[in-house]
């Protein structure tokens, strides 16, 4: 960096920033540096911070100041206030959601400085689209190390001894899947990344390839090298166009620089990476599905062995892992396994990232030592739930995963553990839910997903996900009968044991542990046709309280079914026959009046017909007199 | 035969392989694939249309019906599900009068829903033509579509 510069700012321009306008934000501080001939300031965009609900994000270096939810009308008064004159624009810091205080630098916001950044390390610190920004952060030492200083066996064995397990979900050591794969014998090998994301929640593998791309290709070399492969596949969900395009940017510079291609460093070593784009199915996500898709297949799995190691794409020798696992290879490789092994649990080695979202003060990414507890996710780096309402649950995992109650808060994450409470790893999607989420319903949704994506080839995992779906429906709608709950458990161990991937395997988890923990909820559903959350549809109704109800008449104009009878000054009503429950009344109604509710199981006083505001007295209101 | 696609499909060596991104490429390109494309592109590859249907109906990515102008996609993934996004998708089909997967009667939207789109902390999103909208309400929906048919009115 030229000695004159005396400003960097960075924008964020990570899928999510870039949905704020963040690109637009840059081109407008460009262009107004360049009219004001500011030469001291250089403007730069980085991927995904992993904060993206403050988004658009942008970083003052090297002062280290963090701006937060900028617009481009914000652009004037950072350039004067700031990058001028040297004074930052308070009101565009993060302010913490807990205490409500302004925070003006990255290192103090208690959501990035509780976490432990390994995978992540880069993300938001480098240019994406710049081989150098990596190069000089360490990028590719990793790779020269282990083509100039170690053979194959020695780079298994330090990924053995780091105690690397599977970031996908299932926890497999990385080392001894690379072994297998290693000592098959044959004319050519495939090394191929894992990134079909396809878990509704999670996003951590799009940040790093948005905010990283080239750690994923020197891991994937490194592995690479490590089982004797020449040749790789990405599999990269189609839905991710950003992250597509860096990492298509990336792979061009990488072979430009000699870190990939035919004789790798000069050392003899060839590697090249092709991208495969997912085209939408889920099940792509398990790794024989994913070999028929590249494969130009139907995306279906098959039964294990042959396990991938032996016969994998076009029947060859192959080796799948997910983004996290190659990312972090190449820290394991530079900083040594003996480093790597004292950070997390006994079982479980090292980092996890997991995608805070939901009803949670600081949704975003998440990287912390194995064995944190969730309570230290949720509340010191998640900054507890919105509006410091109760915690309810936290669904771990995904569709494969499960619920977890408030008295599994201190619990420490890790892959037993997790395991033993009903949930799993997974990918790492954190959903955090309060009160207003019903429990039956949230099942319902995550079997509904592994219904539609399950490819139909076990009839278990087929027809078992559909009826219990329909049971679950049921029991939403308030026709739930008092056997249901015990059908279900039936159901769930049937396709548990009756499919052949873990798409079904673990499809009724969320179904599982929700009754598991949170028995109460279905019981209200079937017994009283009651949703205690009240969030079933069938279970819910929309009423105005006439003792509020000013006759303003807003909720009636918004209403779209014309359900709200009502007229000037008159206490207005629900046509409960009409009424299509879309909530919009709740939303209109002015928070000074807070006339609308919505209840289950419940039915307040209203007026039979239209009478004037003010003149409404019920039979409690009466007893008050 | 000088067809539309044939220059796209000369790009690729006829490798079973490259079906899945042939096939995208053709709907990147034409918005859908039609039975003209899936017979030219079965030519070339010397796979049969049945088994090119079988695997394009297969993955969720791929249309056999023309979409409308605009496609809008409305996120059903957890975080957005758990935000309200039913609430926002409902708002759109009573909005344009569709369901999921169907165009409107004037061809100008296609409303799609999409597992996740990756960006959970802007729950509840949609994105329309590639666009990502965030933290959607069902008035920022009403509003949304109001001004786009407006706008597209007064370009009349």
């Amino acid at each position: 960096m030229p000695d004159n510069i005396k400003y960097t700012i960075f924008i964020c321009e990570g899928t999510g920033c870039v949905s704020g306008k963040s690109h637009e934000i840059r081109q407008a501080l460009e262009q107004k540096t360049a009219e004001l001939g500011l030469s001291n300031v250089k403007v730069d965009f980085t991927g995904c911070h992993g904060f993206c609900e403050q988004g658009p994000i942008a970083i003052v270096e090297p002062e280290g100041i963090f701006y937060t939810r900028l617009t481009v009308e914000d652009v004037a008064e950072i350039i004067q206030s700031h990058l001028k004159d040297g004074k930052p624009v308070e009101r565009l810091f993060f302010k913490d959601p807990v205490s409500g205080q302004a925070i003006p630098l990255y290192k103090d916001i208690n959501f990035y400085h509780r976490q432990q950044r390994i995978i992540l390390r880069n993300c938001g610190h480098i240019n994406p689209e710049r081989i150098n920004d990596y190069i000089n952060r360490n990028g590719y030492n990793a790779l020269k190390k282990v083509l100039s200083e170690m053979n194959p066996i020695q780079v298994i064995e330090e990924i053995k001894k780091s105690g690397l397990r599977g970031r996908g979900g299932a926890g497999f050591s990385t080392g001894m899947k690379w072994e297998l794969c290693y000592k098959e014998q044959s004319d050519i090998k495939y090394m191929i990344c894992n990134a079909d994301e396809g878990d509704p929640g999670a996003f951590m593998d799009r940040s790093i390839m948005e905010a990283d791309p080239h750690t994923v290709i020197e891991g994937m070399t490194i592995a690479a090298y490590a089982i004797g492969a020449s040749e790789g596949y990405i599999y990269i969900r189609a839905e991710y166009p950003l992250a597509v395009n860096r990492l298509r940017t990336a792979l061009k510079q990488a072979e430009e620089k000699g870190f990939l291609g035919n004789n790798i460093l000069g050392t003899g070593f060839n590697f090249t990476i092709h991208v495969n784009e997912g085209a939408g199915a889920f099940v792509c996500g398990e790794e024989t599905a994913l070999m028929a898709s590249i494969e130009g297949k139907r995306g279906m799995p098959r039964s294990r062995p042959p396990f991938p190691a032996q016969s994998g794409l076009w029947g060859k020798p192959s080796t799948i892992n997910n983004v996290k696992s190659l990312a972090s290879v190449p820290v394991i490789i530079s900083k040594g396994a003996d480093w790597y092994n004292k950070i997390g649990t006994e079982k479980s080695k090292g980092t996890a990232v997991f995608a805070l979202t939901g009803k949670i003060a600081n949704s975003g990414l998440v990287e912390v030592p194995m064995g944190i507890t969730l309570r230290e996710i949720i509340y010191d780096i998640g900054g507890g739930l919105i509006g410091g309402k109760d915690f309810k649950a936290v669904q771990n995992g995904g569709p494969s995963g499960g619920c977890l109650p408030a008295s599994a808060l201190d619990l420490p994450v890790d892959y037993e553990r997790l395991a033993a409470a009903g949930a799993i790893m997974g990918s790492g999607g954190m959903i955090v839910v309060d009160s207003q989420t019903c429990m039956v319903d949230l099942a319902k949704y995550f079997l509904s997903f592994t219904q539609a994506e399950s490819c139909g080839k076990c009839v278990m995992c087929r027809e078992g996900t559909l009826q219990m779906l329909k049971i679950l429906d049921d029991i939403t709608e308030g026709k739930g009968k008092e056997e249901d709950i015990d059908l279900l458990l039936e159901l769930a161990k049937s396709i548990q044991a009756g499919s052949l991937c873990a798409l079904g395997g673990t499809a009724p988890n969320p179904v599982l542990t929700t009754i598991r923990y949170f028995r109460d909820e279905y019981e209200a559903h079937i017994k009283e046709k009651r949703c205690p959350a009240a969030s079933c549809k069938s279970l819910i109704n929309f009423y105005i309280l006439p003792d509020k109800c000013q006759g303003c008449g807003i909720c009636k104009r918004g209403c779209p079914a014309d359900a709200i009878l009502g007229d000037k000054r008159m206490i207005h009503i629900i046509d409960q026959n009409k009424c299509i429950k879309c909530g919009n009344c709740l939303d209109v109604c002015p928070v000074r009046f807070d006339a609308v509710i919505k209840v289950s199981g419940e039915r307040p006083q209203t007026p039979e017909g239209l009478i004037p505001v003010g003149s409404w007295q019920n039979s409690e209101s009466e007893e008050k007199l | 035969m000088a067809t539309s696609i044939n220059d796209l499909l000369n790009k690729y060596t006829d490798d079973r392989k490259n079906l899945i991104p042939i096939l995208q490429e053709v709907q990147e390109k034409e918005k859908y694939l039609s039975a003209v494309s899936i017979s030219e592109i079965s030519n070339y590859l010397g796979i049969s249309e049945n088994d090119i249907f079988s695997v394009a109906s297969f993955y969720s990515q791929f249309r056999f019906i023309k979409p409308g102008e605009h496609t809008i996609k409305v996120c059903q993934g957890t975080a957005c599900h758990v935000r309200g996004g039913g609430r926002v998708l409902e708002t759109v089909e009573r909005e344009l009068k569709i369901k999921p997967g169907q165009t409107t009667a004037n061809g100008k939207y296609t409303l799609e829903t999409v597992a996740c789109i990756g960006a959970c902390a802007l729950a509840p999103t949609m994105v329309i033509d590639n666009e990502v909208k965030r933290n959607m309400t069902p008035q920022k929906v009403t509003d949304l579509l109001n001004s786009k048919n407006k706008a597209a009115n007064d370009a009349r």
